[in-house]
């Protein structure tokens, strides 16, 4: 025990002399987390439209106006040609286009039934779905508006048909902000960067510049020098968290609703296993580059398949099996539950329980891998 | 010109020996667009939902078999009580509830009205509207089902067709948007830190010291990175063609050249950075904190650039992946030739330039 | 110096060390007794470093057998690492640390507790001169003074036996005078040194010596008797005499 307070005196000391590294370890991923939700915005509100209208008609213009006052669209483009359109939304500069067809009033009261023509570019999924989403309830509203209106009017015949209506609210996120949603995710990519990266790189610089040779020649016991290393990334680790806490309140007004017990109680657990893989990856890296290349590899995958800004529930079956070994998909999970929904630890038991399995694999696996005695 | 290429041999060398290194310069685009081209997707499906029918009559139970039928919903149980629902809620298990009221079929009966309670977990804004328009939608078309039966007027049928990605797959967002991810973290990456390697080691003093010129040690520098790039490139593309059936439309000629001016570009703002740094962790640092997350999320392929505060917008600009996305986008995907991407292509290429004359200088000021 | 009555502090008994075929170190058998400062010559690939790895407990040997400070190389390396010191080819001390805290943690890794840390490294700075530069990061000292520090935090343990691994390589002459007063200091005091090295007029300052080549031992005495038995002047002729028959290539 006693040695282990030299390692860790002496891990801190280093750690601290680099100011440079300090700075890019705490300030850099702070000013990160305080800019980065301001770009993660998937609230849909701007999609462009493109109106390709051939009817001229009062209707037309009426489903026009109220597309545009909905909040969700912005007219880019008003022709009167389709293929104009469709190159607008070619060129990117429309999301979709919608074509009112020539006599649509006039037709829409002879047969009773008209079709309207959207064009939606697919490529960026989401946007697409929720822009034909959005559009056909626009579109059905103004429907409704009009047989109404028209009914008063005498213009049509009147119906008996039963109206079912949705009243729909919005759980632990009511003005549905989606820093809520994103700020949670960020700070746990944050997290996980400096965990797993700095550990490795720590552990193979010592490697690369020899001094670990002279500690294997010492008394010093295989797991104290293990801890040495791992606690001064997991103090680390904590203190970055919990500056994204704050900043997270003071920027975007986020307070836990969840207990903080339960989120440091995570933050542990969760460092554990990727202080784990760092560790793992030191074993299997002589140079700093490698070490780089290979955390490089796992950080990347883990970003953008952990759910932090992709949705793991619409994923095959496999790919959320694969999901499931990804320490960070547990930990943005309870993230989200205890900061947004207050989720206690009953409710968060399963993950918990992922990511200390997790670590003990890794754990185990790194110190079998690590050897004193080759 | 010897001299180069023997400079260059040794560059090859250095990358091949070590193949921990080559796992990140090839197996990551493999992995990357196999896993994200097979497994994202933004078709919300399967979400999770529960729901309580206080009402039990004709109408609910055929509804609730119409959400039953529909692939975007898997009714996970029925609910009793508001506690167990936000149970439900707080152990992730559910995404939504439907309630149907008690008087919900004695209201549709009497007023021809009835609503139907939603409550969505917003914790997720995104997903909670999509499966909100769901059941809307899904309630709407059973009202106009119910309509037409009933012969209700005036229908205007809106008819949806989705272009370029009509089954709304991830892949053709993602690939583009990976390889531009990956073409320039990697090459920043790889750039920077074989420069300040050589800082470390010493080894730069003494070619410093040699007659051979700056700017051959920084072509021969660079020479490795490019050509491992464009493979890549071509691994990715290729791959895209055979697991993901994404072809390359356009012309392949035109997506090359850009491609190898975006790699330019990147491999230029690795050599800025190796000026910059003194060691190698402080060469990765600045590369991997410093610029991954601002790439993944300012190129554009996440999130829309448009949806973001004003600063942002003007700073994604600054960013080179986010016109090489756009020109991958329309040249890979909607096959459209240079008249698309001319200004693009314009802007990477005086981007390209100005980091690389800048380096450059800088470089030599070092010397 | 040596004598034959104290029990030797290092046995070999055939010890072999094998990568696969290649035989790195073959059926070394040599003694070293308490005090005494033992070279360890051969050509670069000989199989020195490999031989002083299986000694330190970092390298399990193939077979044979071996006790260090009376402790088998195979079961009791824990307690082998206790009593030795160790200073590798490599630079072993910390940049980013200064001299004092280099001198604290290793103490520290030993086991000495604070008070005995701080009288050791007064005594260190002292012998080293060091004193003014006890604040400095080891980073900014020249190359020798590095070198005789690093000699003196491996022996601030006060080990039985301290393994130095071509200690002075790069170090001027004057400071290589001066690394040798420390070595023969360290061994007056009981300390017994075991040294490779690939200066000869360094193998002269050794009680004995062993030469190496091609993973055997070729010769083991003093340095005068292996003149008087090779018929030649200096040890470098010796050393040349064994080494130019070497089938390895050096690495």
């Amino acid at each position: 025990m006693r040695t282990l307070f030299f390692l860790l005196e002496k891990e801190f000391r280093q750690i601290m002399r680099n100011k440079g590294i300090v700075r890019l370890l705490i300030i850099a991923p702070v000013i990160q987390l305080i800019l980065l939700p301001l770009a993660a915005d998937y609230s849909v509100k701007n999609i462009s439209i493109a109106v390709v209208d051939n009817d001229h008609s009062t209707a037309s213009q009426r489903l026009i106006g109220k597309i545009t006052s909905s909040g969700y669209f912005k007219l880019t483009g008003y022709t009167g040609s389709y293929t104009a359109a469709l190159s607008m939304v070619e060129q990117e500069k429309a999301d979709l286009a919608l074509q009112i067809p020539a006599h649509f009033e006039k037709d829409l009261v002879r047969e009773n039934s008209q079709k309207l023509y959207v064009a939606i570019n697919a490529i960026e999924g989401t946007k697409a779905n929720l822009g034909g989403a959005y559009l056909s309830s626009i579109i059905t509203d103004f429907n409704d508006q009009l047989r109404v209106d028209w009914h008063t009017t005498g213009t049509a015949t009147t119906s008996d048909a039963p109206q079912i209506t949705v009243a729909a609210s919005n759980w632990y996120n009511p003005y549905m902000d989606f820093h809520l949603y994103i700020v949670p995710a960020i700070l746990v990519t944050l997290v996980t960067t400096l965990a797993a990266m700095q550990t490795a790189f720590n552990i193979v610089q010592e490697k690369e510049s020899g001094t670990i040779e002279q500690i294997n020649v010492t008394p010093l016991k295989k797991h104290i020098f293990i801890i040495g290393k791992l606690v001064p990334f997991l103090v680390l680790g904590i203190i970055l968290f919990t500056l994204g806490l704050l900043v997270g309140w003071l920027f975007y007004g986020i307070v836990p609703v969840g207990s903080f017990w339960v989120l440091y109680i995570s933050l542990v657990d969760y460092l554990f296993a990727m202080l784990g893989l760092g560790l793992l990856l030191a074993t299997y890296s002589t140079t700093q580059m490698q070490a780089m290349s290979l955390s490089f590899f796992f950080i990347n995958i883990f970003n953008m398949m952990s759910g932090a800004f992709t949705a793991v529930d619409s994923m095959p079956g496999w790919a959320r099996a694969i999901v499931q070994t990804f320490p960070p998909s547990h930990f943005i999970r309870i993230m989200r539950m205890v900061v947004l929904k207050g989720s206690g630890l009953s409710d968060i038991l399963y993950d918990l329980g992922a990511m200390a399995l997790i670590g003990l694999v890794l754990n185990g696996w790194a110190i079998l891998n690590y050897r004193k005695t080759a | 010109m010897r001299q180069l290429i023997t400079f260059i041999r040794k560059e090859f060398l250095h990358v091949f020996r070590d193949r921990k290194t080559l796992l990140m310069l090839f197996g990551l685009p493999i992995a990357q667009i196999v896993l994200f081209g097979f497994a994202l997707s933004n078709e919300i499906k399967n979400s999770r939902i529960a729901i309580t029918d206080y009402s039990k009559d004709a109408v609910t139970e055929q509804l609730i078999s119409k959400i039953a039928s529909s692939n975007y919903f898997d009714i996970q149980r029925t609910v009793q009580s508001a506690t167990q629902l936000e149970a439900a809620f707080k152990k992730g298990d559910i995404r939504m509830a439907i309630i149907f009221p008690a008087d919900f079929a004695n209201d549709l009966v009497h007023t021809g009205k009835a609503t139907i309670q939603v409550i969505a977990d917003a914790s997720d804004p995104n997903l909670a509207t999509t499966i909100t328009n769901y059941i809307t939608r899904l309630v709407g078309d059973f009202n106009t089902q119910t309509a037409l039966t009933a012969g209700r007027p005036l229908q205007i049928l809106p008819e949806m067709q989705f272009l370029y990605n009509p089954e709304l797959r991830g892949a053709p967002n993602f690939v583009p948007g990976v390889m531009a991810l990956v073409l320039m973290l990697v090459c920043t990456m790889m750039t920077s830190v074989a420069i300040v390697k050589e800082k470390e080691l010493g080894t730069m003093e003494i070619l410093l010291v040699s007659p051979f010129k700056p700017i051959y040690i920084i072509i021969s520098k660079l020479t490795p990175n490019l050509l491992i790039s464009v493979v890549n490139l071509f691994i990715i593309l290729m791959l895209s063609a055979v697991f993901l059936d994404l072809h390359v439309k356009g012309s392949i000629l035109l997506l090359t050249f850009d491609s190898i001016l975006f790699i330019l570009t990147s491999l230029s703002i690795g050599l800025l950075l190796s000026i910059n740094a003194k060691t190698q962790q402080a060469a990765m640092m600045g590369s991997m904190m410093g610029m991954m997350l601002p790439t993944m999320l300012l190129t554009g392929f996440l999130f829309p650039i448009e949806n973001m505060p004003l600063p942002l917008q003007v700073l994604s600009n600054l960013v080179p992946s986010r016109w090489y996305f756009i020109i991958v986008k329309k040249v890979m995907l909607k096959g459209l030739g240079i008249t698309a991407v001319w200004k693009e292509t314009l802007i990477l290429t005086g981007m390209c330039l100005f980091l690389f004359t800048i380096s450059l200088r800088r470089f030599k000021i070092r010397l | 110096m040596p004598s034959s009555a104290t029990p030797p502090v290092i046995t070999t008994d055939k010890l072999t060390k094998r990568f696969g075929h290649f035989v790195a170190a073959s059926e070394l058998t040599f003694q070293v007794a308490k005090g005494e400062i033992f070279g360890f010559l051969g050509a670069n690939g000989a199989g020195k470093t490999t031989a002083m790895r299986m000694l330190c407990g970092l390298l399990k040997p193939s077979s044979g057998k071996a006790t260090i400070a009376g402790f088998d190389v195979y079961t009791q390396t824990e307690k082998i690492k206790r009593r030795i010191g160790y200073m590798s080819q490599k630079f072993s001390l910390y940049d980013n640390l200064t001299v004092s805290e280099n001198i604290r943690f290793y103490g520290g890794i030993y086991g000495m507790n604070t008070a005995a840390i701080r009288t050791k490294t007064a005594e260190l700075l002292e012998e080293l001169q060091l004193e003014k530069e006890a604040k400095t990061l080891v980073s900014d000292l020249p190359l020798g003074w590095k070198q005789k520090l690093a000699f003196s935090v491996s022996i601030v343990h006060n080990p039985d036996i301290v393994f130095l691994d071509e200690p002075t390589g790069g170090v001027d002459p004057v400071t290589r005078r001066q690394f040798w007063d420390l070595i023969y200091h360290a061994a007056d005091r009981g300390v017994t040194i075991f040294v490779t090295t690939h200066y000869m007029d360094e193998a002269e300052y050794c009680n004995r010596v062993s030469i190496m080549v091609d993973g055997v031992i070729a010769a083991l005495d003093s340095p005068t008797r292996l003149k008087q038995q090779f018929g030649l002047d200096n040890m470098e002729d010796v050393f040349y005499e064994l080494a130019r028959n070497a089938k390895r290539k050096a690495d």
